[in-house]
């Protein structure tokens, strides 16, 4: 079938989530002609996301049709290369979405920057504490990128999300109430901090009592109504729960639908296609320039979308994917360890201490977004790791999160999982618990990666992604150690039980986790370990940048989408400011 | 609407009776409150059963299909529909072999002991995973119990009054998060108790909850 070709425009962008929304904007506010391109249906988010319909924990965090279609494409995933990778046939350890404003329509909205640290993560370690510190198989690595240049980008994407918080370094001087740890910031939050819970108070007053600096979690859920740079205007949360995987009726949750594309789709020079699976990226016969993007309508006709610039906002699995099926870069070796593409694949790790209480009821089904209370202590490099056998961190945080009866049920240690004892149980700690959270950085492995699967297919025939990965003893003794941290912290709150879970044995697909799966097309100053130079530009081919979770060459403690929104910031205007102006490679 | 006018779409005879006895083990009556049968978890899975997920309409369906390890997940060529036909029919056999009885007909006890061995895999079924039967079991059980009513299960909102969770949020928790050990115990509210009005509803279309009088209620 030959595919019908389309009137070239100057920019074709693949995805409509927080990437997608944010370049469309930004390359139609320069006056080009801008396609995105989407797989997913349209959303009015009036109507579909309207109450009481939103508060249904069966539909949103179990079948929910905005998250990706698994029955047309999903991965493939194994522990290690001596498995036979099998598909994740269900929904289970992270869930991306499918519909015009991309996996954030569904998100818990917790948005910190990353630190300094996490951005020199290789030398500074080395620097530290010497090379015997990182494992010989580690192969995490500088950015080439630092905080300081994205600074001015974290701002941008704070303000258009209307993150609410409480600064904690303006400009050098740490503040009082915020995290002293964090990178300089040059400016306070756009919204207010949220107000502390119960939990969150008796988390805090013991974090105190040991030393350490409490701070309430900045959040992406709006802390009072707000009005963006675009002039969009947002709800304020109301706290009322069913928020992380679920949509939110009150208007209150930052995502695309509520702080970009209202304002873009009045644009004339750009033009929203949902209904559309990009499949190919298509190159010139040298394969150093795209000619632009094959993609699948609803119908399955097949269309060829000429354009000057191709931008991959797909999140990680489909930006890598593309790559490998449209040749772009050399795809990652395990056994060579050469090649780009798919390499430093990583996820987030974990640890949790469950406190039982007899006499303290915490309403726990207030909250929403990954409000909370946080330290940053033991995140990073922010504590000495002279004499331990790991780098890296994690913040611990008791969430503010809205626990949903299906999902959110605890009972003591001990308690069988059902039978009259687990009810008795359950009806009494439901409201008598909280969680001590750890989250958790991840490096990278030279056996962990993205690579496309040699078995399995997509609806189209197309390879299916493969993921090897399994946690690294370096994660494992992390979280060991600071799953023992939280414990003492969950001592000095007196609960009458407790139990903890570290990070331990492989990873498991199985339990939701978080869709925090970030690198195979990492960001670097060295073409030989990196996809796509400091401005997410391919090194090969340059006409293609590729921005998202996939370029964070190892994974930090912190949520990702903070992160992502301020790579998104940086590369529109690197592609305005410098690339326009001189096309071509621009390192 | 009780549970004698309850008409199923997939579930046969033999199939409701198995499981309306199996569930009540799962979630049994007791003085805290009607368990699973009791609020109705067995219109509940015939529902699901029903529904997309019952077909795994959403899933990968492709093989091919060898079995994998724990970590990678649900690879069960059957569907939740297939499975819940064919571990049925299989767990009674097991029990006709086992007590000379149904399932449905044995004492509590024994039932109790059918389903450890279900769960730990200790009984194995011809031509299903014992563990995977019971973990869908218990899964749906639980959604069951607590999901909207809306969807069949958590009958007069029973899961949700024995654990105190108000369904439907009102609109002034932000007055009130920052409260210390105050129980916040209301009616709780469902999806059609807004549609309907059954409730009084603020001026953002939410429910005014109404606080509940009986302290003890909730939360034991
Ligand atoms: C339950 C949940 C909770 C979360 N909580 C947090 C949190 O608290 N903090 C945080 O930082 N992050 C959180 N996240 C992660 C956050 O949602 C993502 O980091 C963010 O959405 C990534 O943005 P993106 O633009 O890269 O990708 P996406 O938002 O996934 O957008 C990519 C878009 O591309 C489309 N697409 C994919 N392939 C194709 C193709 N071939 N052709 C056309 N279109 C295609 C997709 O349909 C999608 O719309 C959470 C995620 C989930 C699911």
């Amino acid at each position: 079938m030959t595919p019908t070709k389309l009137k070239p425009v100057d920019a074709v962008i693949v995805g409509t989530g927080v990437v997608g929304s944010i370049l469309a904007k930004e390359l139609a506010d320069a006056e080009l002609k801008v396609v995105a391109l989407e797989r997913g249906r349209v959303i009015d988010p009036q109507h579909d996301f309207a109450s009481p319909y939103t508060f249904d924990e069966l539909k949103y965090d179990r079948h929910s049709d905005i998250f990706q279609d698994l029955s047309r494409e999903t991965i493939t995933f194994r522990n290690n290369a001596r498995e036979v990778a099998l598909p994740m046939r269900e929904m289970g350890s992270f869930k991306p979405g499918e519909a015009v404003g991309g996996t954030s329509l569904h998100w818990g909205t917790h948005t910190r920057r990353f630190l300094p640290w996490d951005f020199e993560t290789r030398s500074r370690t080395i620097e530290r504490y010497g090379k015997s510190q990182i494992l010989d198989e580690c192969s995490s690595q500088d950015w080439g990128l630092t905080y300081e240049e994205l600074e001015p980008y974290y701002d941008q994407f704070e303000h258009l999300y209307g993150v609410g918080g409480k600064a904690g370094n303006l400009n050098g001087e740490i503040q009082p109430g915020g995290n002293p740890f964090e990178g300089p910031r040059s400016r306070e939050y756009p919204n207010p901090p949220s107000s502390m819970n119960y939990a969150g108070t008796l988390f805090a007053n013991a974090c105190r009592e040991l030393g350490y600096h409490p701070h309430v979690n900045p959040v992406a859920a709006q802390t009072q109504a707000y009005t963006n740079p675009y002039k969009l205007m947002l709800g304020q949360c109301i706290r009322g729960g069913f928020c992380s995987s679920h949509a939110c009726s009150m208007g209150a949750k930052a995502n695309p639908l509520t702080t970009v594309m209202p304002a873009l789709l009045k644009q004339a020079n750009f033009e929203l296609r949902p209904l559309s699976n990009v499949i190919k990226v298509n190159l010139d016969s040298d394969g150093k320039r795209a000619t632009g993007v094959t993609y699948l309508d609803a119908a399955g006709r097949e269309f060829e979308q000429p354009a000057e610039l191709v931008i991959l906002a797909a999140y990680t699995f489909n930006n890598v994917r593309l790559m490998l099926l449209s040749g772009i870069g050399k795809p990652y070796d395990p056994a060579t360890n050469r090649g780009v593409v798919g390499r430093n694949y990583s996820y987030q790790s974990a640890g949790r201490v469950t406190l039982f209480f007899e006499e303290k009821v915490f309403n726990p089904f207030m909250g929403g977004g990954a409000r909370g209370t946080a330290i940053d202590e033991f995140n990073g490099d922010n504590f000495d790791h002279s004499g331990l056998d790991f780098f890296g961190g994690a913040y611990i945080a008791v969430a503010s999160s809205g626990a949903m009866p299906i999902k959110s049920i605890h009972v003591p240690p001990g308690t069988p999982r059902w039978g009259a004892e687990w009810k008795r149980a359950a009806a009494r700690y439901y409201q008598r618990n909280l969680t001590v959270r750890l989250h958790g950085a991840c490096q990278s492995y030279r056996q962990n990666y993205l690579d496309l699967d040699p078995n399995y297919r997509d609806a189209n025939g197309l390879p299916l992604l493969r993921m090897t990965f399994d946690w690294g003893d370096n994660e494992r003794k992390a979280s060991a150690w600071i799953t023992k941290k939280a414990e003492e912290i969950a001592k000095a709150m007196n609960p009458s039980l407790m139990s903890a879970q570290p990070t331990a044995g492989h990873y498991d697909i199985v339990p939701y986790q978080s869709t925090h799966n970030v690198g195979g097309a990492a960001v670097g100053a060295d073409p030989a370990t990196s996809a796509v130079n400091k401005y997410l530009q391919s090194w090969d081919v340059s006409n293609v940048f590729v921005i998202g979770g996939c370029n964070f060459p190892q994974n930090s403690a912190n949520p990702p989408t903070g992160t992502i929104g301020a790579l998104a910031c940086w590369a529109a205007d690197s592609i305005k400011d410098l690339y326009l102006k001189r096309p071509g490679p621009m390192v | 609407m009780p549970p004698e006018s309850q008409t199923y779409r997939y579930l046969t005879q033999p199939e409701i009776r198995f499981l309306d006895a199996a569930v009540e083990r799962l979630i049994p009556a007791d003085d805290l409150g009607p368990g699973a049968k009791g609020s109705g978890v067995t219109g509940f899975i015939d529902q699901q059963l029903v529904s997309v997920w019952g077909s795994h309409g959403r899933n990968y369906r492709t093989g091919p299909w060898p079995e994998g390890t724990p970590q990678q997940g649900f690879q069960s060529r059957l569907t939740p529909r297939e499975i819940y036909r064919a571990a049925i029919r299989e767990v009674n056999v097991h029990c006709l072999e086992q007590y000379q009885k149904a399932f449905e007909f044995l004492a509590p006890r024994e039932q109790d002991e059918v389903l450890k061995g279900l769960e730990s895999g200790a009984i194995q079924l011809a031509s299903v995973s014992s563990k995977l039967f019971f973990g869908l079991l218990l899964r749906n059980t639980m959604e069951g119990f607590f999901a909207d009513p809306m969807y069949g299960g958590n009958r007069d909102k029973a899961g949700w009054k024995l654990i105190g969770f108000p369904g439907v949020p009102a609109s002034d928790y932000n007055d009130l998060i920052e409260e210390q050990n105050v129980p916040y115990r209301v009616e709780p509210v469902s999806i059609l108790d807004v549609l309907q009005e059954r409730v009084k509803l603020d001026s953002q279309g939410l429910p005014k909850h109404v606080k509940l009088k009986d302290e003890g209620r909730s939360g034991r």
